[in-house]
């Protein structure tokens, strides 16, 4: 028998398969954009503390609100710190808590939706009822009481996070198992008496695992706003821990002549943001998950 | 000439595919449709036929583009044309008609607008004589009372109505060419039956060209005066229609009407090896070349040229065609099944009734079913170890609602499922052990959606293996293997993904998995009604080799009757979840007693011209069984009277064992066949 060549496909590690994954990313503009932002910011997180210029919490008042210079390249704020150390320094917080927060998120939404969504009926009724609760309260506001309550620890901010920003994957995660469980392999599965739990396992999260971590990565971005707002409003870092929400929110009063105190941590900020999310769609896209076109390419 | 309407001519299509090569779906197409003409474009999924009925409206699908020639109508290249120009032709000059009218249709819109809206676009009428032009097309596809049809939403409509929803649409704009793609293959038997006679009336009445695009050669064959046979993308054989159904010259052909099973014959038809190339994956030679009966080196070597026959009006692309002119008719041998069904009973279905109704709390609460007139009703069927029993009806008989819940998948109202004589299996799965679970195992129609997609064919098959038997390692990899070379598939699959396998091969896998089991029963639902005809034929044939070695027990479901004919002992007809008959196959379908039984097998298409369905009741599709008397008292052409509406009918018994139920005695029914 003739084997063609276009279709021959081996099974490949998952290393292979996730590099694959990586190019296919690459390979767009947009993705290529993403990808670089994240990994510089990723990279910056890990080696700013050793290439910050300046102490980021010396405070001097000779210094206050001086402009940009050879010597503070983002000038300083209004205690006399480097705005560039603390800038450079501003994202490592919020990338930690935010990326485990999303893991949290993503593992408890992710298996309650992928459950509900397989054992239906009553249980299926009750849980998704109250999640749709949950959805109804301001997010901000209840992770303002439980923060006021526990305290701002990281021990506190990862869970609490976790938390709300999984009630919508647990949607996804439901819908992403409804599409799945009709198909007649997941019958036949159940015909031949495999448990539930290996349905689960087995069957039903190799096919909907994808769409639960494209979930995961755009959730990932949204919780890292949501965390700025939360140092914004001083519920998040506390100082003088350097915090681009905590940055905005300090010189947010001084913009209209320090300027250069507020912009640099909003670039960052937003830079990060906008990097995920690149990333997220080329991420998706690489998957096949967003496919405008059904032709075969 | 001046009566071509359109012309196709050197037509390439094709893609590029992730590393810049060009792959061609249609290569180098050359043909003419007359006026006034229905022209078959038959083949394989694959094969090229939809692209090249697109193309003939000037459309190409999104991802694929036009790498040559053209594809001229009134002497205008549709394929370079405008869109604003296309506006024009489409739905006024050509029109299309989907293969799925229930999809085709607008679900927010009514009826009668919907086709007005076709008006407005493609003719000059006002609004008076648009309604007037409404009732007047709804009548002519034969649609009972067009008003009230005008006024319904198509959710309202049967299958069979939207489908001639759909052709009054194509109608509304008096196109010269329509195309049809595969316009009845969702249907059921009946329904087809009486859809294609109501085509032939149009193609009479308005003199309109058709272009048919079926993978159905039955279907083909009483619509078409030519056809068109495609071949991974080429055109392989063209002329008269009852030459080529009667006397095929192409060996592509010839195999494809030997695979086809036949009513009038038992036994399974000869199936042809391999399957239909890829695109893109044919180097040199001929593209038929490694299932071809007929080849030699020159075959493998060298492309045959599509060639014109004058004497017998014929195109055929083939080197050795001379060799099938003498050999006349296909002349279909069919292995005799034999089947050492013994006497003793496997399974046993007494009073099983079977309800979807929602249940109302109190039920619930207690855990019971009540529903006065149940989806599926008193069904008595004895099945014997070693035999193959069919479940036929039309769509909504219940048929695949029977074998959800002899897998357990379903729960029954009452009746009992008895196994090996005196097991009782419990309808609810959770309750059986895993021991009852092993021994029915069920495969599904469409092999796509079995298998799961992220599973390699290894992953696939060990797992019944792992789940009952426990097997590990080395011993668990040789089973795999064996079961592969079982079902004819070599190791080299085990690594392989189902995207990467045809058709075919995953149902082959699909029926490893379902033998892993070492199970007495399996249940097949409709299991080659996904695949193309020259591989059903394949997949039967192992099936019964399967049987044959290892004594398994099939229940097998399915419309098509002819397959049905083919591989079953007996056969259990099936009207809105009552049975109607039963008995051995080759009772019922040489005389077929029940007038639903002879209703459904008048309506099977054959690839013949000479042989014209038999459209004895109306297509009427029946919502829900009726409450009392006999269920099939709303189509029955033969009905007695208040009889038949008021008791349900005595089961008779005939001399050779058929089992039928219907007031009519036995004699009497015996005696009207047609």
């Amino acid at each position: 028998m003739k084997l063609d060549n276009i279709y021959k496909e081996e099974k490949k590690s998952s290393f292979a398969k996730l590099s694959e994954i990586i190019i296919t990313m690459a390979s767009r503009p947009s993705g290529l954009i993403g990808l670089s932002i994240l990994v510089f910011h990723i990279i910056l997180a890990f080696i700013s503390p050793y290439i910050a210029p300046h102490d980021f919490k010396a405070i001097d008042p000779t210094l206050m609100l001086q402009a940009p210079s050879a010597e503070y390249w983002f000038g300083t704020d209004d205690l006399g710190r480097d705005v560039f150390t603390r800038t450079i320094l501003g994202g490592r917080t919020a990338l930690t808590i935010t990326f485990f927060g999303s893991l949290i998120a993503l593992l408890w939404g992710g298996l309650l939706g992928i459950f509900c969504g397989l054992v239906g009926g009553k249980i299926d009724d009750v849980v998704m009822r109250i999640v749709d609760a949950f959805l109804s309260i301001p997010w901000i506001l209840a992770m303002l009481l439980i923060v006021s309550l526990l305290g701002t620890s990281t021990e506190v901010l990862i869970p609490a996070l976790g938390f709300f920003y999984g009630k919508g994957i647990v949607r996804v995660a439901r819908a992403a198992t409804h599409d799945v469980i009709a198909k007649d392999f997941i019958v036949s599965a159940r015909a031949r008496g495999h448990s539930d739990f290996s349905i689960i396992w087995n069957e039903i999260i190799p096919n909907v695992r994808d769409a639960i971590l494209v979930e995961g990565a755009m959730r990932w971005s949204w919780m890292l706003l949501g965390f700025s707002s939360l140092s914004f409003l001083g519920f998040g870092v506390s100082p003088p821990t350097p915090d681009w929400g905590l940055m905005i929110s300090n010189a947010r009063g001084l913009m209209s002549f320090a300027y250069w105190a507020v912009i640099a941590p909003i670039v960052g900020l937003s830079s990060l943001i906008i990097g995920i999310n690149l990333t997220a769609d080329a991420f998706a896209k690489a998957l096949g998950i967003d496919r405008s076109t059904k032709a075969p390419v | 000439m001046t009566d071509i309407i359109q012309k196709v001519k050197n037509l390439s299509i094709g893609f590029r595919s992730k590393k810049g090569e060009e792959i061609l779906i249609l290569k180098n197409i050359n043909t003419n449709i007359k006026k006034g003409e229905t022209v078959g474009i038959v083949g394989e999924s694959g094969s090229g036929k939809s692209t090249l009925a697109l193309a003939m409206m000037g459309y190409v699908k999104h991802g694929l583009y036009t790498i040559g020639g053209e594809c001229q109508f009134n002497s205008s290249n549709l394929l370079k044309m405008k869109s604003k120009d296309l506006e024009k032709i489409r739905g006024r000059k050509i029109a299309m008609i989907p293969q799925n009218a229930g999809q085709a249709l607008t679900p927010n819109l009514k009826i009668g607008y919907q086709i007005d809206e076709a008006l407005q676009l493609h003719s000059d009428f006002d609004e008076k004589e648009r309604e007037k032009k409404i009732s007047e097309l709804l009548n002519k596809v034969r649609l009972p009372s067009p008003e009230t049809i005008a006024l319904r939403y198509p959710h309202e409509l049967s299958g069979g109505q939207q489908q001639r929803v759909a052709v009054a649409m194509a109608l509304a704009g008096t196109p010269d060419l329509l195309l049809l793609d595969e316009p009845t293959t969702g249907l059921d038997v009946t329904t087809q039956a009486h859809v294609l006679e109501l085509l032939n009336f149009i193609a009479k009445d308005t003199g309109t060209s058709m272009v048919y695009v079926s993978h159905d050669l039955g279907a083909i064959a009483q619509v078409s005066d030519r056809i068109i046979v495609m071949y991974s993308g080429e055109i392989v054989l063209e002329g008269p229609s009852r030459d080529i159904l009667k006397s095929p010259i192409h060996p592509y052909t010839h195999g494809l009407l030997k695979s086809i099973p036949k009513l009038s014959l038992a036994g399974l038809p000869e199936s042809m090896p391999g399957s239909q190339p890829q695109p893109g994956t044919i180097q040199s030679g001929c593209s038929f070349f490694d299932r071809c009966n007929f080849s030699d080196e020159n075959c493998k070597n060298n492309s045959p040229k599509l060639e014109f026959l004058k004497d017998l009006n014929t195109s055929v692309r083939c080197f050795n065609y001379e060799k099938l002119v003498n050999a006349s008719q296909a002349s279909q041998t069919f292995n005799k099944i034999k089947n050492k069904s013994l006497d003793k009973e496997i399974l046993n279905l007494s009073e099983v009734s079977i309800s979807y109704a929602k249940q109302k709390l109190l039920d619930q609460i207690f855990n019971r079913i009540s529903d006065d007139n149940p989806t599926v009703k008193d069904i008595n069927i004895n099945i014997k170890k070693g035999e193959t029993i069919a479940l036929v009806g039309e769509s909504g008989s219940g048929k695949s609602t029977i074998l959800k819940s002899i897998a357990g998948l379903l729960r029954t109202k009452d009746g009992l499922i008895r196994f090996d004589e005196n097991r009782n299996l419990s309808s609810d799965l959770k309750e059986r052990d895993p021991n009852d679970l092993r021994i029915i195992q069920l495969i599904f129609q469409n092999p796509d959606e079995s298998l799961n997609p992220n599973h390699t064919v290894e992953e696939i098959i060990a797992q019944p293996l792992k789940l009952y038997f426990g097997l590990k390692g080395e011993e668990l990899k040789k089973n795999i293997i064996d079961l592969l070379q079982k079902v004819r598939l070599g190791e080299f699959y085990t690594s392989r993904y189902p995207r990467q396998l045809s058709g075919g091969e995953k149902q082959r896998v699909a029926v490893a998995r379902a033998f892993a089991a070492k199970p007495d029963i399996i249940l097949c639902d409709e299991v080659t009604s996904a695949l193309d005809v020259s591989v059903q034929a394949a997949v039967l044939n192992l099936l019964q080799q399967l049987k044959e070695d290892f004594g398994t027990t099939y229940i097998f479901v399915s419309h098509d009757l002819a397959v049905v004919r083919a591989i079953s002992d007996r056969v259990a007809v099936l009207y809105q979840g009552r049975l109607c008959e039963v008995g051995p196959s080759n009772d019922v379908y040489k005389f077929p007693s029940h007038p639903y039984t002879e209703v459904l097998l008048g309506a099977v298409l054959e690839p013949d011209p000479d042989i014209k369905p038999k459209l004895v009741a109306e297509d009427i599709v029946e919502e829900r069984p009726p409450e009392k008397g006999c269920s099939f008292q709303g189509r029955c052409s033969r009905i007695l009277g208040d009889i038949c509406k008021k008791e349900i009918p005595p089961w008779q018994l005939t001399d050779s064992g058929n089992a039928i139920r219907c007031h009519i005695p036995i004699k009497e029914l015996q005696k009207e066949q047609f």
